[in-house]
């Protein structure tokens, strides 16, 4: 069918899709209260007291409306972590984010459910599951999930 | 319910980058040798079920791009944008509806022409996970971390999968990485998220899967090599990740349970005699073995250990190589249908399990494992 060897090409190409993502009020209420207050909270479902960070509109296990908002504490409980040593574009700033660096899944004292964000990343020989963590926030804050830098280990002696 | 069978199978080579074919040819390619397969012609398929994500082939509506090449024109078709396993099973419902006497599944994608880092990280909520960055390697560390970390599970543990199933892709045309490697390569493979290094990750890859599914009387009109299905489940987690504990497939469970039921099976380990799971990483071979039932929760480790899950075990578990060592998204639970099949009907050559009569089939869909799809056949 092919009496000759054509080259196999490929052509490249990028596609450029903007949104502008809806917080929702559970979402926008997170956001705002990390940016003004410095502090995060949650949602509890009324029927299985289960509390939800981030909060949202909807406990999946009862199906039911949940409209408790409660505060929890930037304090929590490493349950799992990873470091990253791939660099990947950060969608948010089209830059590469230098490598290596942690993310963690962290049980925030208050809190049912995981939350998960970057963590700090000087010294992870540090880390362990079981360790307590504690939200670093950014000086300036935008009303964003990153305007929580990172979490950070709690050494002996830091203040409550 | 009402007997079905899968009457044919298609399957592509899957390889890193296939530049020589378009999504397209690869659609065309699986759907042909199913019918060949099959020994019927696209004038016996009543209607016709795509599996394909617009993020991966980076165009709006998928599947409609593949309609002349699924031999689709002038019949009905529909999509699925999940695991091949949840397409087939839509294909199964289409049949048992009676509207369709055949179906024909068909899933295809291209790993090589997107990037996997920023499809995988645009699955997570786009104001939390998705925002730092999160994707399907870092996510499935955590999900790898919490679960070793919880039952004691060893890294090195993690890497005799990925030695197991290496060495079963050598026997397996279809395979992308076959090769002898061991646990000292795996470990000292380079780190990509702690505690996931590269040999035990599955690859990028490019190809196609076809399967058709018959009910009864065409069947044994057209065919002499049925592969019957005698069950099937399936159930779904929580979306967000922080509110499901990793270690514990619970849905895979639930879907197992159902599957089983159906097929009156009641000790999975000692009656199924083949099983093609999706170990997207080599810890989830061990983790969905636990879900699926094979052993106790935590003891995957020790399975693996124990040899019981190599070819010649007492319960084989990817002898085809599982995804590990091809790893195209959707296709890959519709090739361990596929898989499966062979199995069945004795036609897997040197990847022969002997005397294989039943054989479980399982895919997942979602991050770490939302979802889960389990097929028990029978030949």
């Amino acid at each position: 069918m092919f009496r000759k060897n054509y080259p196999l090409l490929t052509i490249s190409s990028e596609i450029e899709l903007p949104y502008n993502y809806s917080l929702g009020k559970y979402g926008g209420r997170l956001v705002t209260e990390l940016k003004q207050n410095g502090r995060i909270v949650g949602i509890k479902c009324p029927k299985c007291d289960h509390v939800y960070v981030p909060p949202r509109r909807v406990c999946g296990r009862c199906f039911i409306e949940m409209d408790e908002f409660v505060e929890v504490s930037n304090r929590g409980i490493l349950q799992s972590f990873t470091v990253v040593y791939f660099s990947f574009l950060d969608p948010e700033t089209g830059k590469k984010r230098p490598v290596p660096y942690g993310y963690g899944r962290i049980k925030l004292d208050g809190a049912d459910s995981e939350f998960l964000h970057f963590l700090e990343e000087s010294d992870f020989k540090k880390l362990k599951i079981g360790v307590t963590v504690e939200a670093v926030y950014n000086e300036n804050r935008v009303g964003s999930f990153k305007d929580i830098k990172y979490f950070k280990k709690v050494e002996d002696g830091d203040p409550s | 319910m009402e007997r079905v069978a899968i009457i044919g199978i298609g399957q592509t080579k899957y390889e890193r980058e296939k530049k020589g074919e378009t999504v397209s040819d690869l659609v065309f390619e699986a759907a042909t040798k199913a019918l060949d397969d099959a020994k019927i012609g696209i004038e016996d398929i009543d209607n016709v079920v795509t599996v394909s994500n617009d993020f991966w082939d980076g165009r709006t509506i998928s599947s409609m791009a593949v309609t002349d090449a699924c031999g689709s024109y002038g019949k009905n078709v529909s999509t699925v944008e999940d695991d091949g396993t949840f397409g087939a099973f839509y294909g199964l419902m289409r049949v048992l509806s009676g509207s369709f006497r055949s179906t024909l599944v068909v899933a295809h994608c291209k790993g090589s022409e997107g990037s996997n880092h920023l499809i995988t990280n645009a699955i997570f909520n786009p104001i939390y996970e998705r925002a730092i960055g999160l994707d399907s390697i870092s996510s499935s560390a955590l999900q790898a971390r919490r679960y070793m970390e919880k039952y004691g599970i060893t890294e090195e543990q993690c890497a005799l999968v990925s030695v197991k199933n290496h060495k079963n892709a050598k026997d397996n045309p279809f395979s992308q990485i076959a090769t002898d490697i061991s646990v000292e390569d795996v470990m000292n493979s380079k780190m990509l998220s702690d505690p996931i290094k590269l040999l035990d990750s599955s690859p990028i890859s490019d190809g196609a899967c076809a399967i058709i599914l018959a009910e009864e009387r065409m069947t044994k009109k057209v065919t002499t090599r049925p592969v019957w299905v005698k069950g099937i489940g399936h159930s779904t987690d929580a979306y967000n990740l922080g509110d499901r504990d990793l270690a514990e497939p619970d849905a895979l469970t639930r879907a197992a349970k159902k599957a089983y039921e159906m097929a009156g099976i009641q000790d999975p380990f000692r009656e199924i005699d083949v099983a093609e799971i999706y170990d997207a990483f080599s810890y989830q071979e061990l983790l969905w073995s636990e879900g699926l039932g094979f052993c106790e929760r935590g003891m995957g480790g020790r399975l693996i250990e124990s040899g019981k899950t190599t070819k010649k075990g007492m319960l084989p578990i990817n002898p085809s190589g599982g995804v590990l060592s091809a790893h195209p998204v959707l296709v890959a639970g519709l090739a361990r249908i596929a898989e499966i099949s062979i199995q069945l009907r004795g036609e897997g050559s040197g990847r022969q399990v002997d005397g294989a009569k039943i054989g479980l089939a399982h895919g997942i869909n979602g991050a770490c494992g939302q979802a889960h799809c389990v097929w028990i056949l029978e030949n």
